[in-house]
């Protein structure tokens, strides 16, 4: 019953945020119109959602979310080091990363994640699906950065995704 | 204290908009231009909201939203434009 | 712009300038970096996170002065959201055309042809 009325439970909980967010205020007929249109939109477009991903442990999110929060800051300190120091020589390269988690939803977050920490950018992603191709903008030693990605994001979202 | 911060990042988000610019009409490539112009809307966004600041009211939000959503449609079109020589498939 | 109380304006006032020197990195980079994919990095970074800072300001400034408001933060959610998305989307297309690489550019690819900037 529960399934039929909210197929997308965090979905619901994103939109009902973003609409009182929008709005800037809370009052009692806001709230409702925002719980109405938080059951309508996920009921109308579940039908294009042919990516099935469920979120099995919410807590863990939230550590995710801080963790890339943190990431995200020292990245950009590493990066404003790299571009304002002239004499150091960068040493870009193109890496593969091998994937260990499967389904359309994890890889994006993975994806998105790369693109947003340390001097690394998605840049594609292999025919079959099974690698990420990588630019990093200074990086010694690539297999120390694909086992660092490896232990700090995708076993997280392997524990979130259950995939 | 507040009026120098804001000023200070007015000049800053100028001196920005403008290495931007030079990135744009320099080039060399059809992506740096892209890149650039994602750059500028960006910045053109943080300016918006400092001008909020700068004269206490709220209604520059709209418009930054608007940027924002309007820029990334934008720089994707474009990009799609490059990889595929055609917008909507 | 109104008084704040001091705390306020330290906060306010130090989010700022470090969000405006964080987009001004950004941006030298963008105009001093050697290649595409190197120069691909400092504005999806640097000034995604800047005007993240400047619009955390922007909503403690009027939280203060006039009432709660927390709506500013739609545009930062909606910047870190995007922004991955249209590197990736600029990166592809980098890669499509072939753009020039610096030449200590090490490309470790095993497969190179399993990636689709190779022609169809």
């Amino acid at each position: 019953m529960l399934n039929k009325v909210l197929p997308a439970p965090f979905l619901s909980l994103f939109l009902l945020a973003f609409w009182l967010l929008l709005q800037n205020t809370i009052s009692a007929g806001l709230v409702i119109l925002g719980v109405i249109l938080a059951i309508l939109i996920p009921l109308y477009t579940n039908r294009g959602r042919d990516f099935p991903a469920t979120i099995h442990r919410p807590l863990k999110v939230v550590e995710y979310f801080v963790l890339l929060l943190i990431d995200i800051l020292i990245s950009n300190l590493n990066i404003a080091a790299i571009i304002l120091m002239p004499s150091r020589k960068i040493k870009p390269a193109l890496i593969e990363y091998p994937l260990d988690i499967v389904g359309e939803v994890p890889i994006t977050v993975l994806a998105s994640t790369i693109s947003l920490t340390p001097g690394t950018i998605t840049a594609e992603i292999r025919r079959d699906g099974r690698a990420l191709l990588i630019h990093a903008l200074n990086v010694h030693d690539p297999d120390k950065l694909i086992q660092s990605i490896k232990q700090r994001y995708e076993m997280r979202l392997k524990e979130i995704f259950k995939c | 204290m507040l009026t120098f911060a804001v000023q200070f990042a007015f000049v800053m988000f100028c001196v920005a908009l403008l290495l931007n610019l030079w990135r744009l009409f320099r080039g060399p490539d059809l992506p740096d231009r892209i890149l650039a112009l994602d750059t500028i809307y960006i910045n053109s966004l943080a300016l918006l909201a400092l001008f909020g600041i700068w004269h206490n009211t709220p209604f520059y939000f709209e418009a930054a939203l608007l940027i924002a959503m309007l820029g990334f449609i934008g720089t994707v079109a474009a990009a799609k434009f490059l990889l595929r020589g055609d917008i909507i498939e | 712009m109104t008084q704040l109380p001091s705390w306020a304006e330290w906060l306010v006032s130090s989010l700022i300038i470090v969000g405006a020197l964080f987009a001004l990195v950004g941006s030298i980079g963008l105009a001093r970096l050697p290649d595409f994919m190197a120069r691909l990095h400092a504005p999806t970074k640097s000034t995604t996170l800047g005007v993240g800072g400047v619009i955390l300001g922007s909503i403690v400034y009027f939280s203060v002065s006039a009432s709660f408001s927390l709506h500013e933060l739609l545009i930062t959610i909606f910047l870190f959201l995007t922004a991955p998305i249209s590197a990736h989307l600029l990166a592809k297309a980098g890669l499509h055309l072939e753009l020039r690489r610096v030449e200590n550019t090490r490309d470790l690819r095993t497969q190179p042809r399993q990636y689709s900037d190779e022609d169809d």
